[in-house]
């Protein structure tokens, strides 16, 4: 089977898997739907010939998986919503204004290169020279830690922040009732 | 091009959770299926007919490999992401906490 046969198999699934995950009443099934649309996402990202991202995206579910498990897996926070909460009118206004803006970005897709076939202006000179200027044969790495070592540290900066901003928010927590188990 | 638009109702699904869902934990899922679409869509600009994954080796060819730049850049922000969801996640803990409810109309009516 061609690629592209492949890929609109996995992305129909992602968009079948989507649609559940935020329709779907229970809690904990909504969460694992979601991991099964990321894994299904590192699969692709294989068939797309990117190992290193569908590694990186395979820990980064399971990480976001077990984070959400372990923080919203509590018995109370498994309410029924009462049918009259959801506003009927509301969410067909956007499903129809979503489903416009669709129809008006086909022109835009037209306009982009085709599958398969990129632009690699800046990438040609990183293949040629990659190997030879950084001493590193993953060309991506020589990418991440050479040629874009600047955005590294912004990246590193930003979840160092993130990480940070988390922590704290938690441990508020902890100080004004400290009775209560640790959630996260 | 068919791949394109289904990457972009995907976006489209996610974006459609944050505008209608009332409940924090399900705009926060539809934020990450927003961020699976984003990063999808660099990835399928960047792959070449026949080409393989850009490490060298003795049998690979440079002319046939695959765009690396988007699949550096998409790295950096997969790991954000989980950064983002982990703060996310402790944000909406700490709402519950302090009113109760995850639903943000009732968050939004109460004071303080």
């Amino acid at each position: 089977m061609p690629i592209e046969t492949w890929l609109i198999f996995i992305l129909g699934f992602m968009i079948v898997g989507s649609i559940m995950a935020l329709e779907i009443k229970d809690l904990l099934s909504s969460i694992i739907a979601i991991g099964i649309v990321g894994l299904a996402l590192s699969v692709a990202f294989l068939f797309l010939q990117a190992p290193d991202l569908a590694i990186v995206q395979f820990l980064f579910e399971i990480f976001a998986i077990i984070i959400l498990i372990l923080a919203f897996l509590k018995k109370e926070y498994h309410k029924k919503d009462d049918p009259s909460n959801t506003n009927k009118i509301l969410t067909l206004v956007t499903v129809i204004t979503l489903g416009a803006i669709l129809f008006f970005s086909i022109d835009v897709f037209k306009a982009l290169p085709a599958f398969g076939e990129p632009y690699m202006n800046t990438a040609k000179y990183y293949l040629e020279n990659g190997a030879t200027e950084t001493g590193s044969a993953n060309l991506v790495s020589a990418i991440i830690l050479d040629y874009r070592a600047y955005d590294t540290l912004g990246e590193v900066t930003v979840l160092f922040t993130a990480i940070l901003g988390a922590l704290t928010i938690i441990r508020i927590k902890k100080k004004s009732s400290g009775t209560e188990e640790d959630v996260v | 091009m068919i791949l394109y638009i289904l990457c972009f109702i995907l976006l489209l699904v996610g974006l459609y959770g944050v505008l209608t869902k009332k409940d924090l934990i399900k705009i926060i899922l539809s934020l990450s299926i927003m961020g699976y679409a984003a990063n999808l869509f660099l990835i399928l600009f960047a792959y070449k007919n026949d080409a393989i994954f850009p490490i060298l080796s003795e049998s690979a060819v440079q002319e046939a490999m695959v765009d690396p730049l988007p699949q550096a850049l998409v790295l950096t922000s997969i790991v954000i992401e989980l950064g983002i969801t982990a703060m996310l996640v402790a944000l909406a803990v700490r709402l519950y906490q302090k009113y109760k409810t995850f639903d943000i109309t009732k968050i939004r009516s109460l004071s303080g």
